[in-house]
């Protein structure tokens, strides 16, 4: 069993007149429930729902005040290398595109460690394009063992590895896992991953689960809007985490809400998430499964992000640069993965959390292999 | 009066033990201190940041409060004993609340590893608090491990239910002999008075204190309560009865 089988029971479920068959009744009492179930997360995802923003949003506050508390977690993304053969058609990065690539040194990504160990916060992402063969195992896992001497808590975004892998990095202090299905709709996941490995959707899809087998202590999920049908998609990936919290009690499970923006290669996406669906979904989201951490990251505009704070949010990303290392040194020809709307500095982002009245957590684990 | 509570050789007058998660500033943690006159606060160790200098939650606790440090992240015996001894080696004292969760949804304690770890613990010289799932067999196996203290569960942590446990606490409480503190569930200072008038000997609130809209004002009423709970029990309240009780005894004329 995988959350394979849980998405072929949807295979044949009619989606649009499902939500188009809601009621403000529906949503209402879907809003209320102490246990929502999938129908109730369908409703609340529904467009009927669009007339509740308020109501989700009250009650959205107040779990994740119970759960949470008035606490954001901050973390700091670094990319080591942006080298990769897939041909993500939305992707800066994408194997088609001609950009200079950059793969840091050991004493590079030493540098930058000690940069972003200035901003004091001691969550780090560390990411790198999905390319094997040159930036594969054997360069991540001493990278890795570098980074952990300076934070205490580590998650890695790259290419899905197996479950003996993800362990190995345990031991070497990885405590995360951050792997974005992109697309669940399998139609639009062939279109938009022409090539190489990342085409294997299975491969991906049971990427998390074998992350919580490994033992991390964090999976962090999302889909990629703007490929694929929003309501649709955010269902796929609520399931998703639903499954994996259901099945993987002790491993903590985070969602991500992540829009296409401009990047390298102007993918034009065919589907949109405006800022009020944005709101509906994390409300909904939050409503649905009360202790899933909520993630938001630099992608989003300064000011829209402040506003998200009160609604549901647990999660952020601050200072973040989007090119190769870019915290010591930065050179004028890097190229982002995909453009940051946030561009404040992490005491900015600090300041401006406090200012909301909320406190911002740099540090939520200790090192203790 | 000269009710106190020894645990682990210090002596509090004030049963109102805190905690310092969940608050919407750090700088609400010392007013809210000062005015619940709590003399105990629990600090997760994963969230103290020795290099944070101002910022270390730590500079806000002042320092005649006794730190319980916590386990809270561990999800084995081996990972809290790691995380206890890291805290006694940064200087956070010899007082441990172990708090082993492997289950995130309702967050119960596992209590087969925390009895692991209390005995591992004690037997280095720590003061053991142990945050268990309330239950008479088991808490005589805490008393033989090494445990300074027992603290039940009065429901899952921050769902502010209460005393969901309240016959299996008053067990606890009658046979125990050590003081037992009701930890988790707590939502209300009436809760904290009832915990109280069942003989417990202090509470452990978080939660309910650090999202309420004032913390500070929160702390105080639980305080209250804690005190009111207390001295309700200590003058001993009637016990409850469903059949009404003439106020004068009926057997008085049987001399
Ligand atoms: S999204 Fe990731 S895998 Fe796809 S092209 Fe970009 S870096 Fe490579």
């Amino acid at each position: 069993m995988s959350f394979l089988h849980e998405l072929e029971k949807y295979e044949n479920f009619d989606f649009e007149g499902y939500f188009n068959s809601v009621t403000a009744d529906d949503v209402k009492k879907s809003i209320g429930k102490e246990k929502p179930g999938a129908n109730d997360m369908l409703n609340l995802l529904s467009p009927a729902a669009e007339e509740f923003l308020e109501e989700m949003a009250k009650r959205s506050h107040l779990l994740t005040m119970q759960y949470f508390g008035g606490t954001i977690s901050l973390y700091i993304p670094l990319y080591i290398s942006n080298y990769c053969s897939n041909g993500c058609v939305y992707c800066g990065f994408s194997a088609g595109n001609k950009i200079p690539r950059k793969m840091l040194s050991m004493e590079e990504i030493e540098t930058e460690a000690l940069s972003i160990k200035k901003t004091g916060i001691k969550h780090l992402l560390v990411l790198t394009g999905e390319a094997e063969e040159k930036a594969g195992f054997d360069y991540i896992k001493p990278a890795i063992e570098l980074l952990s001497k300076h934070f205490p808590s580590i998650s890695v975004e790259m290419f899905p590895m197996s479950t003996e892998q993800y362990a190995e990095l345990k031991k070497c202090g990885v405590d995360g896992l951050t792997v974005y299905q992109e697309v669940n709709d399998r139609t639009i996941y062939a279109q938009v991953h022409p090539f190489g490995r990342k085409s294997d959707y299975n491969w991906r899809l049971e990427c998390p689960e074998r992350g919580a087998k490994a033992g991390f202590r964090l999976i962090n999920i999302g889909a990629l809007y703007g490929l694929g049908d929003v309501r649709k998609e955010a269902f796929f990936n609520a399931m998703h985490a639903k499954y994996l919290d259901d099945k993987y009690p002790d491993t903590e499970i985070a969602v991500s809400f992540p829009r296409i923006n401009h990047s390298e290669g102007n993918f034009k996406p065919q589907h949109r998430l405006s800022d009020r669906s944005f709101v509906q979904f994390l409300t909904a989201f939050r409503i649905f499964l009360p202790r899933v951490g909520l993630n938001v990251s630099t992608r989003e505009k300064a000011d829209f992000r402040d506003n998200l704070l009160p609604l549901g949010i647990t999660r952020m990303s601050a200072g973040s640069i989007t090119s190769v290392g870019g915290y010591a040194e930065s050179e004028e020809d890097d190229v982002p993965q995909f453009d940051i709307s946030d561009n404040r500095s992490v005491t900015e982002t600090i300041s401006m959390i406090k200012q909301k009245g909320y406190q911002p957590v740099l540090k939520d684990w200790e090192m203790i292999k | 009066m000269n009710d106190i509570l020894k645990i682990g050789g210090r002596e509090f007058t004030n049963r109102l033990f805190t905690g310092t998660g969940k608050f919407r500033s750090r700088s609400l943690i010392p007013e809210m201190l000062k005015a619940s006159g709590s003399e105990m606060i629990t600090v997760a160790l994963r969230r103290v940041d020795f290099d944070a200098g101002n910022e270390n939650i730590l500079e806000f606790i002042p320092k005649h409060i006794t730190l319980l440090p916590n386990t809270s992240g561990a999800r084995n015996c081996d990972e809290a004993v790691r995380i206890a001894r890291i805290a006694r080696e940064a200087g956070m004292g010899d007082f441990i609340k172990i708090e082993i969760i492997t289950e995130t949804k309702y967050l119960m304690p596992d209590n087969d590893e925390t009895l692991k770890a209390t005995k591992i613990l004690a037997a280095e010289g720590f003061i053991v608090l142990p945050y268990v799932m309330p239950d008479l067999t088991y808490s005589y196996k805490l008393v033989d491990a090494g445990a300074a203290a027992v603290m039940p569960l009065g429901s899952a942590i921050g769902s502010n239910r209460g005393l969901k446990m309240k016959e299996i606490i008053e067990m606890i409480i009658e046979n125990i002999d050590l003081p037992v503190v009701v930890d988790a569930g707590i939502g209300r200072p009436s809760q904290a008075a009832e915990a109280m008038e069942l003989g417990a000997d202090a509470v452990l609130v978080n939660t309910a204190i650090s999202i309420a809209d004032d913390p500070v004002g929160m702390g105080r009423a639980f305080s209250m309560a804690v005190q009111a709970g207390r001295l309700a029990y200590l003058a001993r309240m009637g016990e409850e009865s469903k059949t009404a009780n003439a106020s004068s005894p009926l057997t008085g004329f049987l001399r």
